[in-house]
């Protein structure tokens, strides 16, 4: 849980702390020496000639970006030099779908969020369906006491499990950053993983060094993490260096895993067969405090302000970073004409148990929490919760041959 | 990436050692070429407009090459590149080049008044015949590294020349992003049609961004003669035929070229070239001349014989599918090109392929004739 000391960092004064730890005396927002070459191309190309072509785009980046705030933004560096062209690469080179809107740019720092506010927080309203980071706060809770009847049925769920992710303060994202940053990610992660008592304990398994057998061992347990090959990653520059500094650390019970160096610093993973969602969500929330407070111990600590919550690095996982879901079996219920209209109003998004884009298999269907930011950890998993023993509650009915009510709509954002 | 030096001055936070690529995997001429020494010495520069050492490797980090295939594993992102970052440039032109040195000079030969012959490959073997070569314009950072801006310059300063070109080469251009469908059909049926890279060397290295912004296909009506803008390099330029009539494709090629660089100049823009280098392109493979000159020629008989590889060695030529690069033959059918680019002229490589493609088809008859081809086994070029 992130503590006061991280509470009082916030916003603008974040970035100038941090520029003056990691870059010299360098401040957020400077705009390029004028004294390159590189300064004379820009006078040569005015943003209007470099303003990108979305015409076809459809993605919240695309969405948001209007001539004006690319001139506003089109020079400016995060202290890491950083620039605006970085953030939206990915969503220039993949104009997305017409039915999937996917978000159109990462961070490559933190600072990325303050130095680019004025295209990231119209983003941010758009992919979190209205959470103004100019006037809202995010709310952290990380008190797993605080869940009630989080053990489903077994005779539908199959399994449950939560992920979220964690930045490592001061270093760069993974679209940015650089082999050693990457390396040090590792080293901080693992170094605090080692510290890692009773039914956490466990062990790290570098992308680049595992032997064969562990490998497949790894596969096996759905636990192997690959090169990504989706454009919208690669266009952000994630895959560069791979396999380096990339690795996968888990438990000796194999219930709480961790990626490194993927998409984000750190991923973190509570998973186990069955529908003991109570359980699932302590150990996650007693696994990240342990972590949080060895990373602490020598220093570091995670990217977090009370605008946006946990930093990571795509906008679409600001706030907690929280999937919380289950592999259910709804073989009535998922035929059901109303189940869309259930899902909406319970906030749950349905998804194949392949994951994100991908189809169900059978009657089995994943179900998780649609929002990520604007709700706490605790919230959102109750909402699930509730959300699944609901959808039970239906599942029976229709089994016995009884109708189904379409709940009323649950509020999106804490009051 | 475009305008800045992708936080260059934030590496140089940490050591040499920490920013090191692991290499131990790896197979390419950047692998082999860069110590940590060399990482150590050249890390903090930049060419002017901001083209770093991580920029030029990148690729060849992503990439580790294969065991039997070696590729080159660094791109240059501006012409200064090639200066900035000589120390580790010139040890992989020297390995990819045949030894080629950093004192030696490159001869720029394009009057195809002196090639000699070559206007009669057989043409019951030899279905059809291509030369093809990339230019950069001056001034302009390269596909790795340009910004959109100069892309779209580049397409426009190529728009409006190739548009003055007249008699058997005036044409017409198609942007890549405005085509209509038939258009787009027209151009895959005649072969014609560039994609969006899908191959990780040229992704690795930022060549695919914004696509397809800024790129398009122009050929003239008689569709003998192409250019690709901005692909892996500014311009790619291409003449080519049915049959083996390899002088009429050269002598278009460099009547092309000419008149093309003329009208360029007109607008007051060059192409980037010096005489140690030749024309200076993207990839370090296509060097000097760029030239690759083939032909689609029918062998069932000679790729057969058990010393295809080393007669095609001998005569300095390359045997590739003819699917291009990285495709296998099909039916006995190859396509045979020039090995070398760089240290030899445009004539003298066209020549190579004149004379060794007429090689080929001598032995090819041979032995469809069930005779021997011993005497006919070639020197070492």
């Amino acid at each position: 849980m992130a503590n006061s000391f991280t509470r009082m960092i916030s916003g603008r004064n974040t970035a100038v702390m941090l520029a003056s730890i990691g870059a010299g005396t360098l401040v957020s927002g400077y705009l390029l020496s004028d004294s390159t070459a590189a300064a004379d191309r820009k006078r040569v190309y005015p943003p209007s000639a470099d303003y990108p072509d979305l015409r076809k785009h459809n993605n919240c980046m695309a969405s948001a970006m209007t001539p004006t705030i690319y001139a506003h933004l089109r020079d400016k560096t995060t202290p890491n030099n950083w620039t605006l062209d970085q953030c939206i690469q990915t969503g220039v080179d993949n104009p997305g779908h017409p039915f999937i809107k996917t978000v159109g740019m990462v961070a490559g720092d933190e600072e990325s969020y303050e130095v680019f506010d004025e295209l990231f927080d119209p983003v941010i309203k758009d992919r979190h369906n209205g959470y103004d980071p100019r006037t809202m706060k995010h709310h952290t809770d990380l008190d797993a006491s605080k869940i009630t009847s989080g053990m489903f049925d077994e005779r539908y769920v199959l399994s449950s499990r939560v992920r979220t992710g964690r930045s490592i303060r001061g270093l760069s994202l993974p679209p940015a950053c650089t082999r050693s940053e990457r390396r040090e990610v590792e080293r901080v992660v693992v170094t605090a993983l080692s510290g890692l008592k009773g039914e956490l304990a466990g062990r790290y398994y570098s992308l680049g060094e595992m032997s064969e057998r562990e490998q497949q061992k790894l596969i096996d347990d759905h636990f192997l993490f690959d090169k990504p090959v989706s454009p919208l990653l690669t266009a952000a520059g994630m895959a560069r260096d791979w396999p380096d500094a990339r690795g996968i650390w888990h438990n000796n019970e194999k219930n709480f895993l961790i990626w490194i160096n993927e998409e984000d610093h750190t991923r973190i993973i509570s998973m186990e067969k069955g529908g003991n969602m109570k359980r699932v969500f302590e150990r996650f929330c007693r696994g990240l405090k342990q972590v949080e407070q060895l990373i602490q111990e020598r220093g570091w600590e995670f990217m977090w302000n009370e605008r946006l919550g946990y930093i990571l690095t795509c906008p679409s996982n600001l706030g907690t970073g929280l999937r919380a879901g289950v592999h259910i079996r709804l073989p009535f219920l998922s035929r059901d004409p109303r189940f869309k209209k259930i899902l909406d109003n319970l906030r749950l998004q349905k998804r194949g148990t392949g994951g994100v884009d991908t189809a169900a298999s059978g009657d089995t269907v994943d179900i998780s929490n649609l929002d990520r930011l604007g709700r706490s950890e605790v919230e959102l998993v109750q909402i699930v919760i509730d959300g699944v023993n609901y959808l039970i509650e239906c599942e029976k009915r229709l089994e016995r041959g009884q109708d189904i009510k379409i709940p009323s709509p649950i509020p999106q954002f804490r009051k | 990436m475009p305008f800045g030096n992708t936080h260059n001055k934030l590496k140089m936070n940490y050591s040499s050692e920490q920013e090191y690529p692991d290499l131990s995997q790896h197979n390419n001429h950047m692998a082999k070429v860069l110590t940590p020494e060399m990482y150590a010495n050249l890390r903090d520069k930049e060419t002017p407009s901001g083209f770093t050492l991580d920029d030029v490797i990148q690729t060849g980090v992503d990439n580790p090459g294969h065991p039997f295939i070696m590729t080159v594993g660094c791109v240059a992102g501006d012409e200064e590149t090639y200066e900035v970052f000589k120390d580790l440039l010139d040890p992989v032109i020297e390995d990819r080049h045949g030894g080629y040195k950093p004192s030696d000079k490159h001869k720029t030969d394009l009057n195809s008044e002196n090639l000699q012959g070559g206007d009669d490959l057989d043409p019951n073997y030899v279905l059809s015949s291509r030369v093809r070569t990339g230019r950069s314009i001056r001034g302009f950072c390269l596909p790795p590294h340009c910004s959109r801006g100069e892309r779209r310059a580049i397409e426009n300063l190529s728009i409006e020349s190739l548009d003055l070109l007249d008699g058997d080469l005036k044409g017409k251009y198609y942007a890549l992003k405005n085509m209509t469908e038939e258009e787009q059909q027209q151009l895959i049926d005649d072969h014609f049609l560039f994609d969006k890279p899908v191959s990780p060397l040229l992704l690795a290295s930022g060549m695919a961004r914004d696509w397809p912004d800024g790129r398009g296909i122009w050929h003239n009506d008689n569709k003998t003669f192409l250019v690709w803008v901005n692909e892996e390099d500014h311009l790619r330029v291409i003449s080519m035929q049915k049959g083996g009539n390899m002088r009429e494709v050269f002598t278009r090629f460099c009547t092309g070229l000419t008149k093309i660089e003329g009208l360029f100049k007109e607008r007051g823009h060059e192409f980037m070239w010096n005489e140690h280098l030749g024309y200076v392109l993207t990839c370090p493979s296509n060097l000097g001349t760029g030239l690759r000159a083939g032909v689609h020629v029918k062998l069932p008989n000679v790729s057969k014989h058990e010393k295809f590889g080393e007669i095609l060695k001998r005569l300095r030529l390359q045997k590739r599918g003819t699917g291009g690069v990285d495709t296998a033959a099909v039916g006995g059918v190859f396509d045979i090109s020039n090995a070398d680019r760089l240290g030899f002229s445009e004539v003298e490589l066209v020549q190579m392929v004149v004379d060794g493609v007429n090689l080929l088809v001598d032995m090819e008859k041979r032995l469809e004739a069930g005779e021997s081809i011993d005497d006919l086994m070639p020197e070492q070029k």
